[in-house]
């Protein structure tokens, strides 16, 4: 059980919006597909769920092509939110889950469950355009979930989300994830991602720069971050050899050095100088790994 | 196949419980009430008194035959002779106490004359049927003076008999004609009136479907051309629900009215004894002008992305209709014309035109199948393309008003 794509292109006239991607997303996996605005996410997800054609390369899920015939097992929240606004939340879901293959009755006992998780039991009859926007998202990804799907795309899923929504919502794909559904999301917010997926990919101008497991991308990426917290100026590390980067804080600083070692020169170029409060060598984040990355496609 | 049912029952459905829906229904029942019962309403505003005319007769001859004419004429109005002058009869018509006042002379050739008052003049009723009562009279009294008898009066005024026959066995009489002509303007109207409608509401369910982004989800879950093909005919459905709710309840009230409307409306359009292929043509073309026009609408609604938008986009289709129906309206005249043969081919056109030869003119079977085969193939055509315009449309969105946006639809639904 488990999404494959290998060597996928698609071009729009002359314009490669995915540049021969090759993935494998394994079961009860969360992977982040992160890249910058335009990087083919969307393209991407769109191609998985066979809303247009693949111009060269093949999608599989378990071995089978996706199109209408599996399409009951996917889980799609799209970018752009959307719902019929003037449709009460029971009738949409219903109309929703039986486009999914579901019975209607089902679709009701799935829709109280969860509209109990999230804490709006009373929105089973109200129209959509009544509800906030927040709200308005947490509808949309219950459609997105009701069936049980096997494979779930989520767009973005957290933005425009209140931190207390954010949580439920987060704690949603996790119990989703250990019930074996495979979710393939992509975020602009890294500490989600972070927090969330074992595997991902960065993608930049249509192509993967950046895949594999959390733990080999950081450890891969060799540069490290280094906190310190000291009393006296330290505007001297900026020369030093291995520093890549030196930004000043309003207790000291935080620099960026090409690999561990480099580390223990600066403790010993810091020895003697005063008092140390903090000196804290540090995994990169996400983010660091993202706008290095991902970035280059904006100089 | 099972997803087309459910898109199929919900657009039957949202759309049926909608308010304007039922607002429509209540205000075209009414509609279909006050008709049939048009006379009854008519009668309860109209329930005046005779209206009385004063008559000052200066001739002495003309006052009892027009009374006479006018009583078998007209039974709400009565004629008194008047005894006083012409100014206080005036007067009296100012004041109220007659409708009219009209004096009558005689010429220099000893033929009648008169002059008729009124208050107001705007109302021509009244004073047109005097005015023919008093013709009437006037040739009488002049063709008894130029010595006339009655009887060759009679001959001169006799209508010259006069019959058309056609000479080919399957032309159509000329009672057959008024009835097909009958029928045409029927469907003619319904086609017109249902295109702009049914089309319309198609357009629009479309494009709030990709309005509210609710499209993308949709498009995941069932394919775009079975979910366009449900909405073409749920809202058929909806419409002949719509038709079906007229005619039964037209029908009911019809039958209750049987009397006073035998020999009105149905007479004149002829329905009550039309030939069976006839009935048959009207509903295939009925079917798929619906099919050919609503197949259009749903492709041009999918290019939209705001509801703004819609009626721009369905102004070229609004325009092919109403040029099919106007060249329909002048072809009633001349079915026969090259022009017609010619324009009935062409697939838009078609369900008009080709129905209106069909009802009018000895068709050859051929042509009629011809016709047919182009349409059965244009909605082929247009809902292939129209499925693919549908697939990249949905996914469109931006202004979308142009040739250019039709082009970037195909486009995104290609492999390449």
């Amino acid at each position: 059980m488990s999404l494959k794509m290998s060597n996928v292109t698609k071009r729009f006239g002359n314009f490669t919006a995915v540049d021969n991607l090759s993935l494998e997303i394994p079961e009860s996996q969360i992977f982040g597909f992160l890249g910058a605005n335009g990087a083919g996410k969307t393209t991407t997800f769109r191609m998985i769920l066979g809303l247009l054609d693949i111009t060269e390369g093949n999608i599989s899920w378990n071995g089978n092509a996706i199109n209408y015939n599996n399409s009951d097992l996917i889980g799609y929240l799209p970018e752009e939110r959307g719902l019929y606004p003037k449709l009460k939340v029971k009738d949409q879901l219903v109309y929703l889950g039986k486009l999914r293959g579901m019975q209607k009755n089902d679709v009701i006992e799935e829709l109280k469950g969860w509209l109990e998780k999230f804490r709006v039991p009373d929105y089973l009859d109200k129209k959509v355009e009544e509800l906030s926007k927040g709200n308005q998202q947490k509808i949309q990804f219950i459609s997105a979930v009701i069936h049980r799907p096997k494979l779930l795309i989520l767009d973005e899923p957290f933005s425009g989300l209140d931190p207390v929504n954010v949580e439920m919502l987060k704690q949603a794909v996790v119990d989703l994830k250990k019930q074996g559904t495979s979710i393939v999301f992509s975020s602009h917010r890294m500490e989600h991602v972070e927090e969330l997926c074992e595997y991902l990919c960065i993608m930049q101008n249509g192509s993967p720069v950046v895949h594999g497991s959390l733990k080999e991308i950081k450890r891969s990426f060799g540069k490290k971050n280094l906190f310190i917290h000291a009393d006296f100026d330290l505007e001297f590390l900026q020369g030093l050899p291995g520093v890549v980067n030196y930004k000043a804080t309003s207790e000291g600083c935080e620099l960026q050095i090409e690999k561990e070692e480099v580390s223990q020169q600066i403790f010993t170029s810091l020895d003697g100088k005063g008092f140390i409060r903090k000196f804290a060598l540090e995994e990169p984040s996400l983010n660091d790994i993202f706008i290095e990355k991902a970035g280059a496609s904006y100089e | 196949m099972n997803k087309f049912w459910i898109v199929l029952a919900h657009t039957y459905i949202t759309r049926f419980k909608t308010k304007s829906f039922l607002i429509t229904n209540i205000i075209a029942l009414v509609f279909i009430f006050g008709l049939a019962n048009l006379e009854s309403i008519i009668g309860l505003f109209d329930n005046e008194e005779d209206q009385v005319v004063a008559v000052l007769d200066e001739t002495d001859t003309v006052f009892t035959p027009l009374q006479e004419s006018v009583a078998n004429t007209s039974e709400d109005v009565v004629l008194r002779s008047y005894e006083g002058t012409a100014e206080e009869a005036k007067d009296e018509v100012m004041d109220g106490e007659y409708e009219a006042f009209l004096s009558i002379s005689m010429n220099e050739e000893n033929l009648p004359e008169a002059e008729f008052y009124a208050n107001q003049i705007a109302s021509s009723s009244l004073s047109e049927n005097l005015q023919q009562q008093m013709q009437q009279i006037k040739v009488a009294m002049a063709t008894t003076d130029a010595g006339i008898d009655q009887a060759a009066l009679e001959k001169i005024y006799e209508p010259v008999p006069f019959e058309t026959i056609a000479l080919q066995e399957t032309a159509k009489t000329e009672e057959e004609l008024s009835e097909a002509r009958g029928l045409v303007y029927i469907i003619l109207f319904m086609l017109y009136i249902s295109v702009i409608t049914y089309g319309n509401m198609i357009a629009m369910d479309i494009a709030n479907e990709k309005t509210s982004r609710v499209m993308e989800i949709l498009i995941s879950s069932a394919s775009p051309v079975s979910q366009m093909f449900a909405k073409i005919l749920g809202i058929a459905l909806l419409g002949l629900t719509q038709v079906g709710l007229f005619v039964v309840v037209g029908y009911l009230m019809i039958t209750q009215k049987q009397d006073e409307m035998t020999g009105g409306v149905f007479e004149y359009f002829g329905i009550s004894d039309v030939t069976p292929s006839t009935f048959i043509y009207a509903i295939v073309f009925f079917i798929l002008g619906y099919l050919l026009y609503a197949t259009l609408a749903a492709m041009l609604g999918s290019l939209v992305s705001r509801i703004e938008d819609v009626q721009q986009l369905m102004m070229p289709m609004i325009f092919l209709i109403m040029i099919a129906f106007f060249i329909a309206m002048f072809g009633l005249n001349v079915p026969a014309s090259n022009f017609v043969t010619v324009t009935s081919f062409i697939p838009f056109f078609t369900p008009m035109l080709m129905f209106l030869r069909v009802g009018m003119l000895d068709v050859p079977a051929w042509e009629v199948a011809l016709s047919i085969g182009i349409m059965v193939a244009s909605i082929g055509l247009l809902a292939a393309l129209g499925a693919r315009v549908y697939r990249g449309g949905v996914l469109m969105y931006g202004r979308a008003s142009s040739l250019k946006d039709f082009k970037k639809a195909l486009q995104l639904s290609k492999r390449s």
